[in-house]
């Protein structure tokens, strides 16, 4: 067995030192800008003569990850994030030598709640949400005090609803569309009691750990980093609902249909305009050290930025992107463009 | 004569004990029996869908205007022309009556986006044709192709069909005027992965099998076969080799993914070796196939006679000779056998491969054992969780193939057993 081992590190050394010269971009990260990122790289692929960038979907958190795991062709160029880098991270990429990166924002995406076509129709508030999926829930009417989450059945969290069990399928805890979800949706709701908010100020530590939480006795249930499962899953029980991306809902209209969240249907118009609650921002995020040694990265950055891909009808729009403005588009061409480095500062201000 | 009375009824309660034990059995077979007659047929009746693909016939008129912009009649202008306007031009010609830029839009929409290219290669290799309008059949958008093969989904209400009424309609105008047609899809074998699923095919994730399982092969056979001879012919019998065996019985159960973080820890983060690389996916599934070789060789060296090596042996040969010469090649076939189910074992597997990259959208059809690749199971993993309709089917067919090669090299399995196998 020693000499086994032996001959399978001396052939792994023979073809390592071949490896280090790399023509072919790699891009890892989230599962919602996968689907609009393929479709940037093959475009790019077949017109610019550039190698097609390869794609791994590996969820924001887990791209990141691998992105700031140092400088060097081992490591991926680009990652796609459905949510914006955190100060963590940032710290995290600097630590291994990633000082140098550039932000690009891409565009919104709603995260829409849906359920099987034959299921009940829902209006939910942001409330009704926190209530039915956060780990603790207000004891008392104002929120002094929590409780771990008792609610088993929608109608338990507000008679208006059906009375029928609480079933929410939804992404893991790697995933952007989670955390957005748990930003966004949860804690929204966590802030409609007065105590919770009061507590932001007291103790922001324990607020953040209260209501961003998502309770883990059943009712969510982690469906992995594959969206379409998701679908599938509801299809399969009518009861469910699911959390996903608008290009997912906008893909399996025949199949799902989505919930009112305070009152408003996860709509294109309603996204850009920034009516429906739930939606966030779509980032990828560049190595700019990798930009002067990976040929074609700038020109895929050109080409994922330009007027004709997320433009306001940009072929990705017809894939179910949701547009920046124009003048905020034009501001990150031109920042792909420079590579303008990003400052992890403006992540501290909030 | 009691005594013979109850022989008879526990002779007759026997008979019946065994008559259910048959019926069990039988119903168990029927079980596994219907369960994969339904889980075949369904993917045959839906992968069959995915090798014809759907073709609108349409005059295509190459435009000198659109092609030659700068009109210097150059080969670069060729290249950077405007074909999507030439297609759109020639639908429009099909349906003169729509002038909305929208519904242009929309029309335009179905022929595939490949066609663009295609039609600029045309030219290329053939100037004489600016200018002129040919007759040609284009390969149909995914959309269409769904909603051509699957009569049924014109039935469902708007909202919920992937095309619009309007466009159903021109897609009607089209087949009566008997300007669409289904020919064998040939971007399935020829191509790699695509987002748009007309121009999807099989191939690269199958040359990457190829490469992957070559490395597998060529690691693991040689490393198995030598450690198998070593423990059965040439070690001594003693509490360390007895732990080695266990030990490799054990690895034989380990679940696949441990082999993927084992390939992530040492090849990617020690080695640095290549992300995604059939390279790495082979080292990875070598690990996890050699305790099957393992195993599959020293089974078959047992089962060779001791009289054969006992015989080389008084003849004079040396253990070496005995082996080379009279062992190896009696257990070959067994050896093979299980090589072969190792390999097929490696070629279905994708869990590992997750850890190492090679779940990722690739576009090239990889050339060497370093390019980025993926593998056919995980080709109809990413195949599956996409969004667009049109995969629905390709993943079907993906398992097809899939499974004809497991079947293939299964059967090959069982030809050498059959054909080569010595039975003492």
């Amino acid at each position: 067995m020693k000499k086994s081992s032996l001959a399978i590190v001396a052939l792994a050394f023979a073809f390592s030192t071949e490896s280090i010269a790399r023509d072919q971009i790699k891009i890892v990260g989230s599962s919602t800008v996968y689907p609009f990122a393929t479709v940037v790289a093959e475009r790019f692929g077949k017109t610019s003569g550039f190698k097609t960038p390869v794609i791994e979907s590996t969820g924001s958190g887990g791209g990141l990850k691998l992105f700031c795991k140092g400088l060097g062709t081992e490591h991926p160029d680009i990652t796609n994030a459905s949510r914006r880098i955190k100060s963590k991270e940032v710290k995290k990429c600097s630590k291994n030598g990633v000082t140098d990166i550039t932000e690009i924002k891409v565009g919104f995406d709603g995260i829409a709640m849906a359920n099987a076509k034959s299921g009940p129709m829902l209006e939910l508030s942001l409330k009704d949400i926190y209530l039915a999926l956060a780990k603790d829930v207000p004891a008392d009417p104002e929120g002094n005090t929590v409780k771990p989450n008792p609610y088993k059945m929608w109608n338990e969290v507000n008679p208006a609803l059906p009375a029928a069990p609480i079933v929410v399928i939804g992404p893991p805890p790697t995933s952007g569309t989670r955390d957005a979800f748990n930003e966004l949706a949860i804690e929204r709701g966590c802030k409609k009691f007065p105590g919770r908010k009061a507590l932001k100020k007291k103790d922001k530590k324990l607020y953040k750990s209260q209501c961003r939480s998502v309770r883990e006795d059943g009712p969510y249930v982690e469906a992995g980093e594959n969206d379409n499962l998701i679908i599938e899953k509801l299809v399969a029980d009518p009861g469910a609902l699911g959390v996903f991306g608008y290009s997912f809902l906008d893909q399996n209209r025949d199949k799902v249909k989505a919930a009112k969240v305070d009152g408003v249907f996860p709509e294109f118009e309603a996204i850009s305009s920034g009516k429906y609650p739930v939606s966030r921002s779509l980032f990828f995020y560049i190595k700019n050290a990798h930009a002067s040694v990976i040929p074609g990265i700038k020109e895929y950055v050109r080409e994922f930025t330009s007027a004709k891909a997320i433009g306001s009808d940009g072929y990705l729009v017809s894939k179910g992107l949701i547009p920046l403005g124009e003048s905020e588009r034009a501001q990150f061409e031109k920042d792909g463009k420079n590579l303008a480095k990003f400052d992890g500062k403006v992540l501290n201000k909030k | 004569m009691n005594n013979l009375k109850k022989i008879e009824y526990s002779l007759k309660k026997r008979k019946r004990q065994e008559s259910r034990f048959k019926i069990y059995g039988l119903l168990g077979i029927a079980t596994a029996v219907t369960f994969l007659c339904i889980i075949l047929s369904s993917i045959v009746m839906e992968g069959k869908k995915a090798f014809l693909s759907t073709y609108i016939k349409l005059e295509v008129y190459f435009d000198p205007d659109i092609i030659y912009t700068n009109n210097d009649q150059k080969e670069e202008d060729i290249k950077f022309a405007n074909f999507q306007k030439i297609i759109k031009n020639s639908l429009n010609s099909f349906f003169p009556e729509i002038s909305d830029k929208d519904e242009l839009r929309k029309l335009s929409n179905f022929i595939s986006s490949s066609e663009e290219e295609n039609l600029m290669k045309l030219v290329l290799k053939n100037k004489q044709l600016v200018g002129q309008k040919i007759t040609l059949w284009l390969l149909a958008s995914s959309k269409i192709d769904v909603i051509n093969k699957n009569p049924d989904m014109e039935l469902i209400a708007e909202e919920d069909r992937l095309i619009s009424d309007l466009e159903l309609n021109w897609l009607n105008e089209i087949r009566s005027a008997n300007n669409i047609k289904s020919n064998f899809n040939k971007n399935f074998f020829v191509k790699a992965d695509s987002t748009e699923p007309e121009q999807a095919g099989i191939w690269g994730s199958l040359v990457g099998s190829f490469f992957t399982l070559f490395i597998t092969l060529i690691l693991s056979f040689p490393i198995a076969v030598a450690a198998g001879v070593f423990l059965e012919e040439l070690a001594p019998k003693n509490k360390f080799t007895d732990f080695i065996e266990v030990n490799i019985n054990n690895l034989a159960a380990v679940p696949s993914i441990i082999f993927g973080l084992l390939g992530l820890a040492i090849f990617l983060n020690v080695m640095h070796l290549p992300r995604s690389a059939p390279i790495v996916g082979g080292m990875v599934l070598a690990l996890m196939t050699l305790p099957t070789i393992i195993i599959a060789t020293r089974a078959s060296l047992k089962a060779v006679p001791p009289s054969i090596r006992e015989a080389a042996i008084g003849l004079g040969a040396t253990k070496f000779q005995t082996v080379t010469h009279h062992v190896l090649p009696l257990s070959l076939p067994g050896i093979l056998t299980g090589t072969i189910i190792g390999m097929s074992q490696a070629l279905g597997e994708s869990a590992p491969l997750l850890m190492i990259g090679m779940v990722a959208f690739i576009v090239d059809v990889p050339g060497s054992f370093l390019d980025s690749s993926t593998v056919l199971p995980v080709q109809i993993y990413l195949w599956k969780s996409t969004a667009a309709r049109g995969f629905v089917e390709l993943t079907a067919a993906g398992v097809m193939v899939l499974l004809s090669f497991l079947i293939l090299m299964n059967g090959i399995a069982v030809f050498i057993r059959q054909k080569f196998e010595k039975k003492w």
